[in-house]
Order: C-alpha cells, then structure tokens, then sequence
C-alpha cells in the first residue's frame, strides 16, 4: 500500500510538472505547408519552412490508390485515401532536410522538407 | 512482387508477434485457441472496416480522426494487457500447480484470454488495415503488375504467418517453470511499448505537444526500419528517434504494471492461497 501511495504521489508530481511545461512553451504560430501527390509524386519535391516553428503540412492525393504518409525524423505516419486530403502536425524542427516518404510506393515516391 | 511482399510483410509480422506471445502465454488454457482465432479473425473484419472507412476515419474530429482512433486502439490493448498482467500475478502459480481449482481458474482465466482476444484483435485491425489499403490500392492501380503484385502481398501475409508461428514455437520451448516469468517481461515490454506508439499518434495529432524534443538517435546503430529493429519495435517497443514523451510514458507504463502486480497481484494471492489451504 505504501509503495502504491508514494508512486501515485510520484505520478501526480510528474503529470503537474509535465502539465505546467506545455503551459509554459509559448503558443507559436505554425507555418502551413500545401503538398499534392500525383502519379506518385510530391509537389512540391522539397517544401521549405522556417525552422525552430511547429509546421502544418496539408497534403492532397490526387492520385486514386490511396497513400501512407510516412517520416521518420518529422515523426509522421498516416493514411490519405485515394482522392483524399489529410492534415499531420509536425513540431518545430531544428534546421535540415527530412525525408518524407509514400510507405508504399516508398522507393519512387519521397520528398524533403528542409527547414532554415 | 519482392516489393509488394516486403511491404505486407512488414506490417503483418508487427500483429503477428503478438499474437505468436498471446499463444505461447495461453498455451495449455481451456478455449484460448478459439478466443484467440476469434480476436484474430475480428481483427480482419476490423481492418476491412477501417480501410473501407479510412476517408470518414481520417476527417473525424477536425482531421485527426486517424490519429484519435490509433491511439485509442493501442490503449486498449496497454490496458488489456496490463489487466492480464496483474490477474496472473495473483492467480498464475495457483493455476499452474492446482488442479483442483480448476473451476474457478477457469473462470477468471476466461475473462483474461478474452483480454488477450482483444489485444491480438487490437493489433490484426491495426496493422491489417494499412495491408487492405495497400491491396486494394494495387487493385484499383490495375495494371499488367497487379496479379503479380497481389500475389506477393499474399506471399508475404504468409511470411508474417509463419513469424507467428516461429515466435510460438520458440516461447511454447521455454520450459513451464520459466515461461511464467519470460512471458510476464515480455507482456509488460509489450504494453509499455504500444503505449510509446499511442503517444506517439497523439504527439502526430497536436493532442499532446510537451516532451516533443527527440531524446536520443541510435539509427545509426540500429534503425528501426531494418529487420531486427522492427522486430525489437514491436517485442519491446524499441525507437531509434524517439520524442521525450515516449520515452516517459514507456517508463510510466512499465512502473504502473510492476507497482501494480505487486499491491494488487499479490494482495489478492495470500487470499487465494488461504483459500486453498482451508479447502485442502
């Protein structure tokens, strides 16, 4: 019982700190970035974005199979539909180029957003 | 072929190594082979729906719909299996050394293969819905390499099958002593890391924003796209870029399922064992 108790105390300590840090981060305006993906490519290839801001990325598949949206660095992963438009959050990302890829068509179909 | 079979593959073996752990962890249990065939199956009708909604999912709660729905999936599974966890701590001795009572193990020993039931479904529907999407996306591509392609996305589903299969065969080879302890790890690496990818889906979403910094990369050393990695990803939630968040909450999990098998796993042993020893 009293290892229970400390570790709720614990629990309640680390959710106050964590809530109190998003609070303490500053509301930042989010660059919105519009891609399409067409007969399996990005456009634009290699979106550009300020760096160190969150980033919006739209993205419409004007192609009619459907697409998985994928980055590892930008931590991204999400299905569009074929003839769909999805929306992914991005977080405010130190300069460079990150690779952003179509998981299934992932060796023709990739791009790069590069931050600056 | 190769290309449609690795990618089909790959998403199969992460349901499949799941489901070849909630085997090994049931083996020997009253009706777990048919709960767990069930949850698999209900996880493919599961996948055929939320690739047959995929667009409406998607547009859900302003867009994140996608994400919500991961996260919330994921979730259930962290719970089932922690509920799992925590049931057999204070039942699982009792119920591999008695015979006796049989009767009542096997009734809160249903209640927790349905549990397991739920999580392989939880992991068939969510990775089986990225492979319905990406058949039926070659289906509606048509063209002279369809067949062929669709031939090795079936070849690959197999390949993910036999994952299963080896996974089981390997953990049902521990000996029965020390299954209960492998199995017990394994579940609870499990749990933290589905609930690292829940996160992580809502860190995608915008739900949750602390913690997003990247707390180390090892991709270098051991990308999680490779073969291994991805095996590692799944067994034990293994990241090479994860976000500070993930990396808490894996902890988080991993304290909650050892704080709470121990206060209330065990709280509820002594009882059992008295039980026992009274109708002895």
């Amino acid at each position: 019982m009293k290892t229970a108790q400390r570790f709720s105390i614990l629990a309640a300590v680390l959710a106050l700190g964590l809530g109190a840090q998003s609070f303490g981060a500053s509301a930042q305006e989010a660059t919105k970035l519009s891609l399409t993906l067409k007969d399996h490519k990005f456009s634009p290839a290699e979106p550009t974005a300020p760096a160190g801001k969150p980033v919006v990325i739209e993205l419409e598949n004007q192609d009619k199979t459907p697409a998985e949206f994928e980055s590892k660095a930008l931590r991204v992963e999400k299905i569009v539909p074929g003839g769909g438009k999805i929306t992914v959050q991005v977080r405010a990302l130190p300069a460079g180029r990150y690779r952003f890829f179509d998981d299934y068509h992932e060796s023709t179909t990739e791009g790069f957003l590069v931050t600056q | 072929m190769l290309g449609a079979l690795i990618i089909v593959f790959r998403e199969v073996i992460e349901a499949g190594l799941i489901v070849g752990i909630v085997l090994a962890v049931t083996q020997g249990l009253p009706g777990s082979r048919l709960v767990i065939a069930a949850g698999v199956l209900a996880g493919i009708v599961g996948a055929s729906l939320v690739a047959a909604f995929a667009g409406a999912i998607g547009e859900a709660l302003a867009g994140i719909g996608q994400e919500v729905f991961n996260a919330s999936i994921l979730l259930i599974a962290v719970v089932m299996l922690t509920w799992h966890n925590v049931w057999m701590a204070s039942h699982g001795r009792e119920l591999a050394a008695d015979v006796k009572r049989v009767g009542e193990a096997v009734r809160a020993g249903s209640r927790s293969i349905f549990a397991l039931g739920i999580v392989c479904a939880v992991a068939v529907m969510r990775e089986g819905s990225e492979v319905a999407l990406f058949m039926y996306g070659l289906v509606a591509a048509g063209g002279s390499t369809m067949t062929e392609l669709l031939i090795g996305s079936l070849l690959g589903l197999a390949a993910g099958v036999g994952v299963t299969a080896l996974t089981y065969l390997g953990l049902a080879a521990i000996p029965q002593r020390r299954l209960f302890a492998v199995t017990t790890a394994l579940i609870s690496l499990l749990a933290a890391g589905l609930a690292a990818q829940a996160v992580l889906f809502l860190q995608q979403a915008g739900v949750l924003t602390m913690l997003s910094q990247t707390a180390w990369n090892t991709s270098a050393i051991l990308s999680d796209t490779s073969l291994f990695g991805r095996v590692l990803h799944t067994l034990i939630g293994y990241s090479d870029q994860p976000s500070m968040l993930q990396v808490v909450v894996y902890a988080a999990t991993l304290a909650v399922i050892v704080v709470l098998t121990k206060t209330v796993g065990s709280r509820r042993a002594p009882a059992v064992k008295a039980r026992r020893a009274a109708a002895g």
